[in-house]
C-alpha cells in the first residue's frame, strides 16, 4: 500500500484534484491510499505528493512555508529519497527558480527557470482561459496515451520559461509558445488542470501514479 | 490554439435548477448535480451555476450542490449569486468551485473586486454585470437579479472591474435574457473591445447562428446560454459542430 499526499495548504480547490486523484488511483489498479494533509510528518513519510495551486506564485509560496516543516519535508522527498511529486498551476510554477508576478519572489529551484507574464504582443485576452490543444514535445511515462492535439485546461496569466529546453514536456501556443508541462528527474509540473480537463487530464493523473522515476 | 467556450448555465434555487424568462417566470429543470454531468459529457467547456437562493439555508444547499459537482464531473465550474465578500468566494472555493461569480456586491463596492483577487488570485473571479441598453450604445448596469437600476455606465464599470482584478466578464443583457432572439452584440463588442480580460456574452441565445455571432461578431470568447439547453432545443455537441463548421475553433475530442 502506497499512500499519495494531496497538500492542502488553504490554496484554492481540493475537492476536484482529490476526486481527480481518486479516480486515478482506481484506473491505476494499485493499492494507494490517498490523504489531503499539510501535515509535514505526513507529507515526508508519503509516497508520492501533489502540490495544487491557485492564485498568486508568492501568496502561494508564503502559504507552503507559513507551514512549518512543509518545505523542507518536500525537498528531503524529492532529492533524498527520490519521490515522485506533482505540481499544478501555480504548484508547478513554485518549482522554477523565480517569480515574476508582483515583484520577484523566489521559488524552490527544483526545476531551472522564471515564471513570467504570459506575452501580450498579439493582443490576446489574459488570463489564459479555456481549452487549450496540447503540443506534446517529449515521451515522458506521464504523457503515455496523451497526444498532440488533446485538450486541457488553462486559467493562469503566467507561465515558465524553463532554461533547460530539455525540461519542457509540453507547451500550447496561445499569441506565443505557453509552457503547459514540465519535468525533470522525479519531478513533473503541468501549467493546466489535469483535475479539470476530463479524459485527458485522468490519463495523466493515473500515468503519474504509476510512475516510478 | 484556445478554443471558443460554450457555457450551460442552470439557476439555482434551495438545490434545485430553475430558469426564468426575463429573471422571473421560473421552470424547474431538474437536479443540478446531474444536469453538470450531463453538460459535462455532451462537451460543456465549463458549466455555471447561478445561485438564487434567498435565504442562508438555500445558500448553504448550495455549498452542497458544488461540492457534490465538483466530485462528479471533471469540468470547470464557475458559481455565482449572492457573493458579498472573499470569505464568501473562498467558501466556494473550499466546496469546490473553480471561479466564483461577483455582481451586486461589487456594484456597491469595486475595490470587493480587488480584495477577492488578492485572496484568490484574479483568475478565480469574474465580475457579472446584468446590463440594460438606456440609449444608442449605452447601457445602464441593473443589480439584484435585474431588479435595481443602478445609474452606473455598464462600459465604464467593465473597465473598472477589469482595473480592479476582475479576471473575466460575464456579460448579461438585460434586453436580451429569455427573448430567445439573440445576444446584444452591440453590448457584447462594446464591452470586448474594451477590456483586457476574457468576455462571456450572455442572455438572449435562441439557435446555434446566435451562439455563432455572439463569438464572430463581439470578440467574446465563450458563450452562456441556459434554456435552450436545458429543454434539449439544443444539443451542446451540434452547437460545437456548427460553430467549428463556420470557423469558430471548438474543443470537440475525437473518441
Amino acid at each position: 500500500m502506497q499512500t499519495v499526499a494531496l497538500i492542502d495548504y488553504g490554496a484554492g480547490n481540493i475537492p476536484s484534484a482529490q476526486r481527480a486523484l481518486e479516480v486515478a488511483v482506481e484506473r491505476s489498479g494499485l493499492s494507494c491510499e490517498l490523504i489531503v494533509t499539510d501535515s509535514p510528518e505526513k507529507i515526508a513519510a508519503a509516497d508520492r505528493v501533489v502540490i495544487p495551486g491557485v492564485g498568486h506564485f508568492k501568496d502561494c509560496r508564503e502559504a507552503m512555508f507559513g507551514v512549518s516543516g512543509l518545505v523542507d519535508a518536500l525537498e528531503d522527498s524529492i532529492h533524498k529519497k527520490g519521490r515522485p511529486v506533482l505540481g499544478i498551476c501555480v504548484g508547478m510554477q513554485l518549482m522554477a527558480d523565480l517569480g515574476l508576478e508582483d515583484g520577484e519572489t523566489s521559488g524552490f529551484g527544483w526545476i531551472p527557470g522564471k515564471v513570467e507574464h504570459i506575452p501580450t504582443d498579439a493582443g490576446l485576452p489574459i488570463p489564459h482561459m479555456g481549452w487549450n490543444e496540447l503540443v506534446v514535445r517529449t515521451e515522458h511515462p506521464v504523457l503515455a496515451g496523451i497526444e498532440t492535439g488533446n485538450h486541457a485546461y488553462f486559467v493562469h496569466s503566467y507561465h515558465m520559461h524553463c532554461a533547460n529546453p530539455s525540461d519542457l514536456q509540453v507547451e500550447v501556443d496561445y499569441g506565443g509558445h505557453i509552457t503547459a508541462a514540465i519535468g525533470r528527474d522525479n519531478v513533473f509540473g503541468t501549467q493546466f488542470h489535469p483535475e479539470l480537463s476530463q479524459e485527458t487530464g485522468l490519463r495523466l493523473l493515473t500515468n503519474w501514479i504509476k510512475w516510478n522515476p | 490554439m484556445l478554443k471558443t467556450r460554450i457555457i450551460p448555465c442552470l439557476d439555482v434555487k434551495d438545490g434545485r435548477t430553475v430558469k426564468g424568462v426575463n429573471f422571473v417566470d421560473l421552470r424547474d429543470a431538474g437536479d443540478p448535480v446531474a444536469l453538470a454531468k450531463a453538460y459535462s459529457e455532451q462537451g460543456a467547456d465549463e458549466i455555471c451555476f447561478l445561485d438564487i437562493s434567498a435565504s442562508e439555508e438555500g445558500r448553504g444547499t448550495m455549498l452542497d450542490v458544488v461540492n457534490k459537482t465538483a466530485r462528479n464531473c471533471f469540468t470547470p465550474l464557475t458559481v455565482g449569486g449572492g457573493v458579498r465578500s472573499p470569505d464568501n468566494v473562498i467558501a466556494l472555493l473550499r466546496a469546490g468551485a473553480d471561479k466564483v461569480g461577483i455582481n451586486s456586491a461589487a456594484v456597491a463596492d469595486p475595490d470587493l473586486i480587488a480584495r477577492c483577487a488578492a485572496r484568490v488570485g484574479r483568475q478565480c473571479v469574474v465580475v457579472a454585470i446584468d446590463a440594460r441598453r438606456t440609449g444608442d450604445g449605452k447601457w445602464e448596469v441593473f443589480t439584484h437579479g435585474g431588479k435595481r437600476g443602478t445609474g452606473i455606465d455598464a462600459i465604464e464599470y467593465a473597465e473598472l472591474a477589469c482595473a480592479k482584478g476582475a479576471g473575466e466578464i460575464l456579460l448579461t443583457s438585460m434586453d436580451k435574457d429569455g427573448t430567445k432572439s439573440g445576444y446584444d452584440i452591440e453590448l457584447t463588442r462594446s464591452v470586448a473591445s474594451r477590456v483586457t480580460i476574457p468576455v462571456i456574452a450572455s442572455g438572449g441565445a435562441g439557435t446555434i447562428p446566435h451562439l455563432i455571432e455572439g463569438i464572430q461578431e463581439t470578440g467574446a470568447t465563450a458563450v452562456l446560454a441556459a434554456s435552450i439547453f436545458h429543454f434539449g432545443e439544443i444539443a451542446i455537441e451540434d452547437a460545437k459542430r456548427e460553430m467549428q463548421a463556420a470557423g469558430i475553433p471548438m474543443r470537440i475530442e475525437e473518441n
